[in-house]
């Protein structure tokens, strides 16, 4: 496997060995439960107590804002059904986006079929949000906007701060799923308005499995799991001291390198993305190219599947993801796609590279001309792009006909 | 859920190294089923002699790894048979022939099924026979998108 090329870190990313270090201790030797009473616990306790204020001191927060949870999506749960209960009686709407995670999505659609409404704004066709848009879906009622700070399938960042000072402006909480972008871009929560913002461990070499969420002191949320008193009584069970303490090294490292591997992972994408265009017909580029976070390519290959691409790149060796219908069990195609305006038939043929630092030049020029071997053939077998070359009669090649 | 591992290795091996792909000029019977919008498009091409026998079967399609592969686990199917005999190949016997496929991905080879008998029944058309059994395809294409603008060009 020493050829596999990963570059699906959107999915996960490798745990780093600094970070698998300061945890390894954890496990056999420092295994107290943090919250018992004896010196041998206290030791730990303490030591998780620094990891949540490097965490906290990472986006401008107190050491008391930061629950440590079990991951993104439960901090994402967490943030819109704790305020949707705990404001219930001030209001029943709350206003996010069309290109949310399901984590956020889903579980709105949950408090629909309790109650809520829920207004789902749609983007343009670079994935932004319209801050006047947004202010024009406000009500009396609406009691939460989320909006996540960077899209997962596509990379574009939103203008959250912006969005969080509307939302102030109103007097309404800012949630902000931030699991693609916390310790990839510069995040503060006082100057960027947040009010909750969720992460992950495992998105910025981390581990798997701690996640967090964010709390502005004085907003009103329920608590999520009752039956101890971890994480101020908010959200009971044992502390994973390991997984936190984790978490925090994974933070210190991204802090300390966090422009030099933007740039670096920036450089990387920006070769993959002219490699792709200028090799292959017919390829659109999903998302903004500015706006964007540093390590995500998406593309769109017309007249393709893209599980059959999936399929045939892991067969040379190359960890990647798609937004295709295939790949998630479904007919429809990814719902950002979808909501950035490609046609059904387009977003099947999607395919997402997320670089990192580990990725190498030589590997995304591996990438690039793997992927042009495999578009070639998937198009020599897919009767669309038969139809379309004799529609068009621009013949195999016909680079900048439409 | 990982494809690679919820596919069986018949699957695996029509999909990577699918058999009679292509097309055929002059074609005894050309079918074209599915749905671009869903993702699945397959166009099957029959050559079929005086004596009613399927010569050669080609395949085109668009679609995911379950779908090409069970076009051309379809095609195999079909060569050689009488046109009667080719109706046996069925969705279920594409199926089997694969050694199965995950849930999710029954409707591709339904969808060979439906391709098989679009062809037939162009034959059937162009030589004016009934095929028992034989009823007019589902075309349910959508029209294909307007041309899509490229950024940068």
């Amino acid at each position: 496997m020493s050829d596999l090329i990963y570059m699906d870190n959107a999915a996960t990313t490798r745990v780093a060995p600094e970070v698998l270090n300061a945890m390894l201790p954890y496990f056999c030797e420092q295994y107290g439960n943090p919250s018992s009473a004896y010196a041998f616990s206290g030791k730990i306790a303490e030591n998780v107590a620094e990891a949540r204020r490097t965490i906290a001191g990472f986006i401008g927060a107190k050491e008391r804002e930061i629950y440590f949870t079990a991951g993104g999506s439960e901090s994402d749960n967490w943030a819109i059904k704790g305020v949707a209960d705990a404001l219930r009686e001030k209001g029943n709407h709350i206003i996010t986006t069309a290109i949310e995670h399901h984590a956020v999505l889903h579980t709105c659609e949950f408090l629909e079929k309790h109650g809520f409404e829920v207004t789902y704004l749609p983007v343009d066709s670079r994935g932004f949000v319209d801050p006047k848009a947004l202010e024009g879906a406000i009500k009396p009622s609406t009691v939460l906007i989320s909006v996540m700070t960077a899209n997962n399938e596509i990379g574009t960042i939103e203008p959250i701060a912006q969005i969080g000072k509307t939302a102030h402006e109103h007097g309404i909480l800012f949630h902000t799923d931030a699991v693609q972008a916390f310790g990839h871009i510069p995040i503060d929560v006082d100057k960027m308005n947040i009010d909750m913002l969720s992460a992950s461990a495992h998105k910025l070499n981390g581990p798997k499995g701690v996640g967090l969420l964010y709390v502005r002191t004085g907003t009103r949320i329920s608590n999520l799991i009752h039956g101890g008193a971890q994480e101020y009584g908010r959200r009971a069970g044992t502390v994973n001291a390991a997984g936190i303490i984790g978490f925090a090294e994974a933070v210190r490292l991204a802090a300390s390198e966090m422009d030099k591997v933007s740039a670096y992972e920036a450089s990387l994408r920006d070769r993959l993305i002219r490699k792709v265009t200028e090799e292959i017909p017919y390829t659109i580029v999903n998302g903004d190219l500015k706006e964007r976070l540093s390590n995500n390519a998406s593309f769109c290959f017309r007249f393709i599947e893209g599980e059959s691409l999936l399929l045939l790149l892991d067969k040379s060796g190359i960890c990647a993801s798609s937004g295709s219908a295939c790949t998630s069990g479904s007919l429809d195609p990814s719902h950002v796609l979808l909501a950035i305006g490609l046609p059904h038939e387009t977003a099947h043929g999607s395919l997402r590279l997320t670089l990192s630092k580990e990725n190498t030049e030589e590997e995304v020029d591996r990438v690039a001309e793997t992927l042009r071997q495999i578009v070639e053939r998937l198009r020599s077998m897919s009767p669309l792009y038969a139809d379309f070359c004799s529609a068009s009669s621009v013949g195999d090649k016909g680079k900048g006909a439409i | 859920m990982s494809q690679v591992t919820e596919y069986s290795d018949k699957v695996m091996d029509h999909f990577s190294n699918p058999r009679n792909v292509g097309e055929i000029e002059n074609a005894s019977g050309v079918g074209t089923v599915g749905n671009a919008k869903c993702g699945d498009i397959m166009r099957m091409y029959l050559d079929i002699d005086d004596d009613r026998i399927v010569r050669d079967a080609k395949f085109k399609t668009f679609g995911c790894g379950a779908a090409i592969a069970t076009s051309s686990m379809a095609t195999e199917l079909v060569k050689g048979k009488s046109i009667e005999d080719a109706m046996t190949v069925t969705n279920k016997a594409v199926m089997e022939a694969l050694d199965g496929l995950p849930p999710v991905k029954v409707h591709c080879s339904l969808l060979a099924e439906q391709a098989i008998h679009a062809a037939l029944w162009d034959y059937a058309q162009k030589e004016n026979i009934v095929i028992d059994g034989l009823k007019p395809p589902v075309n349910d294409i959508e029209e294909t998108e307007e041309y899509y603008q490229m950024p940068g060009e």
